[in-house]
């Protein structure tokens, strides 16, 4: 069992949340090279200690947040909301916290 | 025993395990000589194998029977068999949905079934039937494609119905009262069980007989590389030179490879594990069901080994947990409701190195000399005996065997992935 401090809703269990994963930009298409690909697509540094990574609420807020995680004891020392940038402008992926249809949203 | 081994048996010699030596060491006054030496690390080996797990050691005890190849040093941090050749559910069999991954599985089951007398050791492969559970209209469909996939491979594999699995295993609730009712089974009678330690155990004494040093508690804390290929690798014990280097660390790939500055496509999240009290035997075959995320065998002591799959995030931890437990145990009365007086003994989880295609990474990389043989996922105990031997044919050959011309790192970059998703995700 884990505890996650989810920045909107306090500690919870790590079964309410999904795991998303590293954060990784994705490259312009235009101009990426197939290494460049490979690596967004497939790459992952996957560390031994402390890390970033991105996860989501779904048995609560339904937003996602970061966390700093150790992934080897599995201690969590700082969890913060997407950059405010995230959740204001449109996001073309429909992953940042404002374009997430909550659990109340209502028939749709 | 080092000494008189070395020095009385003379290099390469062993006492063989046969009856006449039981009964020769039960009633005489001797000890069984150790059945793998310590060494002294040299200064430079021919080949350096990073992980002495099954796999480290197979392709250890491969590169020396079957090429010559013995000025071998197999490392690692822990003692033999430490990660997860020691830490699986020790599940052997081969029928998987892809024709690549079926042939690849079909090499190592015989390479298991004629193991114990090459290695003379008793690996205990008992081949007693392996039964994955359909609960779903599309599981099913799944389960009549891998079995035509496999009997093209000439691999012994079909569907059976809810009567024929109750045949075989009277104790399942095959009613449809339950919550995910059985609505058939993917049968395989070659596939079984095999005790994971004597495997490890057994290359290891082997590929010691023909020379192979083997380190334990050695760890590896970095790879020299130098105009793009690998010259030794330092530990916490100094440093070693070698031509090449085999990274067969699983769970751990990453770090290592990390080393030698070859990216990987792995992440590592644990796998639990749990065995109960021994009880009369009343389960032959092993009973997957991959709705119900679990996987159950009988072992020959009597015990009940139940697995999982993976842990919904990455982690280096090998903790277990609370939930996991209480989900399995609901999921294994679900089918088999007698046992609901049955103790847990033990809990532990490994650690598996998942790749995006449920496929092993296995082969060359872009530093020359620096091998991988890992993403090794939930399936890497039973690939054991066929990892080693073509991992050691492409060292000692510079060829890539066509066995494992699809796992190599660079598919990624050509976008052709494997596509084991189908049939890996939990079943084992």
């Amino acid at each position: 069992m884990m505890l996650l401090p989810c920045p909107h809703c306090g500690p919870r269990n790590s079964s309410e949340f999904r795991y998303v994963g590293e954060g990784t930009a994705r490259p312009d298409p235009g101009t990426a090279t197939i290494g460049v690909w490979r690596d967004y697509l497939y790459t992952r540094s996957n560390p031994a200690g402390w890390t970033t990574e991105n996860w989501f609420h779904r048995a609560g807020c339904r937003r996602y947040f970061t966390v700093e995680r150790h992934t080897v004891s599995n201690a969590v020392r700082a969890s913060h909301r997407p950059a405010a940038q995230a959740r204001t402008t449109s996001d073309p992926e429909g992953l940042s916290a404002g374009t997430e249809r909550g659990p109340d949203a209502g028939p749709g | 025993m080092l000494s008189r081994l070395s020095s009385r048996n003379g290099h390469g010699m062993r006492a063989r395990y046969s009856a006449f030596n039981l009964v020769r060491y039960g009633i005489g006054s001797g000890e069984w000589p150790r059945a793998w030496r310590d060494h002294e690390m040299k200064a430079s080996y021919d080949v350096i194998i990073v992980g002495g797990g099954v796999h480290g050691l197979a392709v250890a005890y491969y590169l020396a029977a079957d090429h010559g190849i013995t000025n071998v040093a197999v490392l690692d941090k822990g003692y033999i068999g430490s990660g997860g050749s020691g830490r699986n559910t020790a599940i052997i069999r081969s029928n998987y949905l892809t024709p690549e991954g079926v042939r690849f599985y079909d090499r190592s089951v015989k390479l298991y079934e004629r193991l114990a007398g090459e290695l003379n050791f008793n690996v205990m492969f008992s081949q007693r039937g392996h039964l994955t559970l359909a609960h779903s209209d599309s599981s099913l469909r799944t389960m009549h494609w891998r079995a035509e996939v496999n009997k093209l491979e000439g691999i012994d594999s079909e569907v059976i119905g809810p009567q024929e699995i109750k045949a075989l295993v009277p104790f399942m609730d095959t009613s449809e009262s339950t919550r995910y009712p059985i609505l058939g089974a993917l049968y395989h009678p070659p596939g079984g069980i095999i005790r994971h330690d004597a495997v490890v155990w057994g290359y290891a004494r082997a590929a010691d007989a023909l020379g192979v040093h083997i380190h334990q508690n050695t760890e590896v804390t970095g790879i020299d590389v130098s105009g793009g290929r690998v010259a030794g690798v330092r530990t916490d014990r100094g440093s070693i030179a070698a031509p090449v280097v085999v990274n067969c660390t699983a769970g751990w790939s990453t770090l290592i490879s990390d080393m030698a500055g070859v990216d990987m496509p792995v992440t590592t999240s644990p796998l639990q594990a749990a065995v109960t009290e021994p009880v009369r035997p009343f389960l032959r075959p092993v009973i997957v069901s991959g709705t119900l995320h679990i996987y159950v065998s009988q072992t020959d002591r009597g015990e009940l080994v139940f697995g999982a799959s993976v842990d919904p995030f990455p982690s280096y931890s090998m903790r277990g947990s609370l939930e996991f437990t209480e989900e399995l145990a609901g999921h294994i009365l679900e089918l088999m409701p007698s046992l609901s007086s049955v103790r847990v003994l033990r809990q532990w989880a490994g650690l598996c190195d998942m790749t995006p295609d449920y496929s092993p990474i296995m082969g060359v990389t872009p530093v020359e000399g620096f091998y991988v043989d890992v993403g090794w996922g939930t399936y890497g105990f039973k690939a054991g005996p066929v990892a080693g031997e073509t991992m050691a044919q492409l060292i000692a050959t510079q060829k890539t065997p066509e066995l494992i011309t699809a796992f190599g790192l660079e598919r990624f970059s050509r976008g052709a992935l494997v596509g084991e998703k189908g049939a890996a995700s939990v079943g084992h």
